[in-house]
This record gives C-alpha cells, sequence and structure tokens, in this order.
C-alpha cells in the first residue's frame, strides 16, 4: 500500500470509527503480517480491541481455543474482553507464523 | 445419487481460470494458451483453477467475479472441454456462505461436468465442519481428502490449511498422512499420479510459510512412481520444480497476483497497474497424449 492510500485508510477508521475504542480499552493493529504490540499485559476486566489494517485477511485465533475472530478484512476490528488471569498466546489462523501473547493479571 | 444427478450437483461446485500444462514423462512445458492447438496433441484431461477468492474486493482487484468470468469464458471457447476440473483452493477470500453461493454460481457456468475442489486456509477461517464442507465436503466423507482414477490417472487430494507446524508451513497431520500411504501402498509404479492441494507441497519460501511441513515425506511415498505431477495453488503465480519424475507446480489465480518470495513485506495482494492485470492472472490445463503422458499448459487473460 503507498503512503498516501494509507494515510486515506487510517483517516477513514478515525472518521467511521465503526469500532471505537473505548476508555479503558486497549488496541492492538494487525499490520505487514503482523500483531502491534505482540505481547501485552493488562488487568483482569480489560477488553483488547483488534484491527486489521493489511488488505490481507487475518484471524485472532487464541490457541486453547477461548477465543476466535472471524476472518477480519481490511479495516475490520474485533475485540475480546479477558476476565480470568492467565498467559493466552494466539496465533492468525489464515498466516499461523503471526504469533502473540496477552498476559492478564 | 444417480451420476447424472451427481455431475450436476460437482458442476454446482465450480471452476476458473487456469493453465494449461504439458506434462512429458513428468516434465512440464508450459505455452501460451493462445498458441495452444489442443486437437494436436491430444484430448484435455483437466483443467487446474485456483484461488478464486470471490469476496475480495480491494485495489489489487476490485471486480474478481469479473475476472472469474472472463476466465471461464476462455475455459468454455476451448475447442475440446476437459473431462473435469480441479480448483486447488481458496474459493472465496473470507469463508462466508454469500461468497461461497457467488462462486457456485460463477463456476457453474463452466461447460466442464465435473469439478473437484480442495479448501484453501481462507475457505475453513470458519473451522472444520463449516460452510466448505458443508458444500464439498460430500466426496471424502467431509474429510477434505481423497482420491480417485480417471482415465488411467490416479488423482489425490489433500488438505494442508487445516493444521499448520509451529514455523508456520502447512500440514497433513498424521491421520491424513497415514491414509496417503495407505492409498499409495500396492498401487503400481506405472500409473500416472497427479496430487493436488491448496499450499505448496515443497517448500518454496519458509518465512512466507509457503510450503508443507511433511514436504519430504510425501516426496518419498511420491518416488517410486514413473510419473508425478503435483498441483498446487495459494501463491498466485508460476514456480516449477522438476525432481527425478516428479514435476511440482503452483497455478495462477483468477483474482489477485502476490508479490514473488520476500518481495514485498509479507504475502498480501500485488497492486499493478490495470493492464497488467489480466496478464498475471490465469488457469492450467492438462492434455494427455495416447501414452498417457501429461502435458501442462499455464494461460493468462491476456
Amino acid at each position: 500500500m503507498n503512503s498516501k492510500l494509507f494515510a486515506f485508510v487510517l483517516l477513514t477508521i478515525s472518521a467511521a470509527g465503526l469500532h471505537p475504542v473505548e476508555a479503558g480499552d486497549v488496541s492492538v493493529i494487525i499490520k505487514n503480517f503482523d500483531y502491534s504490540p505482540m505481547e501485552l499485559s493488562i488487568a483482569a476486566g480489560t477488553t483488547v480491541v483488534w484491527k486489521n489494517l493489511d488488505g490481507e485477511p487475518h484471524t485472532i485465533a487464541s490457541v486453547d481455543g477461548m477465543f476466535r475472530s472471524p476472518a477480519l478484512d481490511q479495516n475490520d476490528s474485533y475485540s475480546f474482553t479477558f476476565n480470568r488471569p492467565g498467559v493466552f498466546k494466539y496465533i492468525c489462523s489464515i498466516h499461523p507464523k503471526m504469533k502473540a501473547v496477552i498476559t492478564v493479571k | 445419487m444417480t451420476d447424472t444427478s451427481r455431475r450436476d450437483a460437482l458442476k454446482c461446485l465450480g471452476v476458473g481460470a487456469g493453465t494449461l500444462f504439458t506434462l512429458s514423462g513428468g516434465v512440464f512445458s508450459a505455452f501460451d494458451m493462445a498458441e495452444a492447438r489442443i486437437e494436436e496433441v491430444g484430448t484435455p484431461l483437466f483443467l487446474q483453477i485456483s484461488d478464486t477468492h470471490i469476496g475480495f474486493n480491494k485495489d489489487a482487484n476490485p471486480d474478481v467475479i469479473g475476472t472469474l468470468n472472463g476466465t471461464i469464458d476462455a475455459i468454455n471457447a476451448l475447442p475440446q472441454q476437459p473431462a473435469f476440473a480441479l480448483h486447488t483452493g481458496d474459493v472465496t477470500h473470507l469463508s462466508k456462505a454469500g461468497e461461497f453461493d457467488t462462486a457456485s454460481q460463477l463456476l457453474s457456468r463452466l461447460r466442464v461436468s465435473e469439478l473437484h475442489v480442495v479448501p484453501g486456509e481462507h475457505d475453513v477461517t470458519d473451522g472444520p465442519g463449516a460452510e466448505f464442507f458443508a458444500r464439498f465436503g460430500k466426496p471424502s466423507g467431509n474429510r477434505g481428502y481423497y482420491s480417485f482414477d480417471a482415465k488411467g490417472v490416479h488423482f489425490i487430494a489433500l488438505v494442508n490449511v487445516m493444521n499448520f507446524k509451529p514455523n508456520g508451513l502447512g500440514a497433513l497431520g498424521e491421520d491424513q498422512l497415514n491414509w496417503l500411504k495407505g492409498d499409495l501402498s500396492g498401487r503400481s509404479a506405472s500409473q500416472p499420479i497427479v496430487v493436488f492441494a491448496h499450499m505448496p507441497l515443497w517448500t518454496i519460501y519458509e518465512p512466507w510459510g509457503w510450503g508443507t511441513g511433511e514436504g519430504e515425506e510425501i516426496a518419498s511415498l511420491l518416488r517410486r512412481f514413473g510419473s508425478v505431477t503435483v498441483l498446487n495453488g495459494h501463491i498466485h503465480q508460476i514456480v516449477q520444480k522438476v525432481e527425478g519424475n516428479i514435476l511440482f507446480h503452483t497455478a495462477r489465480s483468477t483474482a489477485y497476483p502476490q508479490p514473488v518470495a520476500g518481495g514485498a513485506p509479507g504475502p498480501g495482494p500485488l497492486l499493478v497497474p490495470p493492464a497488467q492485470l489480466p496478464g498475471m492472472l490465469g488457469v492450467t490445463v492438462a492434455v494427455a497424449d495416447k501414452k498417457r503422458r501429461l502435458s501442462l499448459t499455464d494461460t493468462t487473460l491476456a
């Protein structure tokens, strides 16, 4: 994606606000086949919102099966609220080389 | 189910743009579809369509329905229709029911009467036993992998997108690998074999997961056969390798191209000038001669 188009996409997301990140929510961006941040530490009860900025769809699938998003197209979001402490690894089920982890305290 | 209704049902599964191949003694030579004179080299045995990605609507190709229709028109215009078509996966972009419905509707226009489909990872993001299997699971008892014989050739459909190795490569898993061993066991080495699956069955580029974890084990099962053709999709471009009597070949997509291995931050859609797009999409056609040798020809929409 060229930089102009990328800027447009960012602007569109922010203007459309289809999946607003509420106060206290934590955001994870998916871009260039990576989750950012790849390691996240949050308090129990926190909602994490993932947004896919790639032109290729991605998913968020926990290794232990606790959560699994549908395929997120470009600019789609998915959220999950972590209510219990633990270490939760997840991958993209379409591109399983994409890995990240969330630690809930 | 009667043979006729089965054919009708299979026809609903569809076919897309492909590649014409010529395989002689396990070695393929590709040639331009416009120059192919199939009636002179024998009967078209089958064609391969791949990566139709119905549901994709981004800049790399805002009209994947149009390019699939163009592919189908080109196939239907062949002077002789192959007996059947293989779709090597990523029928849809997001595994949605509506995308599968559209794909089936489009593919039903093919004059080819029978379609065999293996899933791509985009077709099964909703997990096992969901949309893909509800539509294409019947020939395999919902496993996805199965085999059949046609015109003396043994065809093997494999699924390498439901299990993954930790490094991101595709995998068959133990059950399927054991089934494959059994399917090949005791089979005459003189019978031509065609294996098809979505992700490449040999490692093309590990950093992008372009390969299958058990690739070497699969190849070792196939080496004793005199003519083996391995057909894959997934990478939206033609990459070919010959190893002994085994020809490995990946097909173009009918939807959008992808970068060459390592040529971008990731294996996403490749944006090219609109005039270049038709030349990067296509299908593959396999032609058999009287000696049961196969020829593969890759053809584009240009």
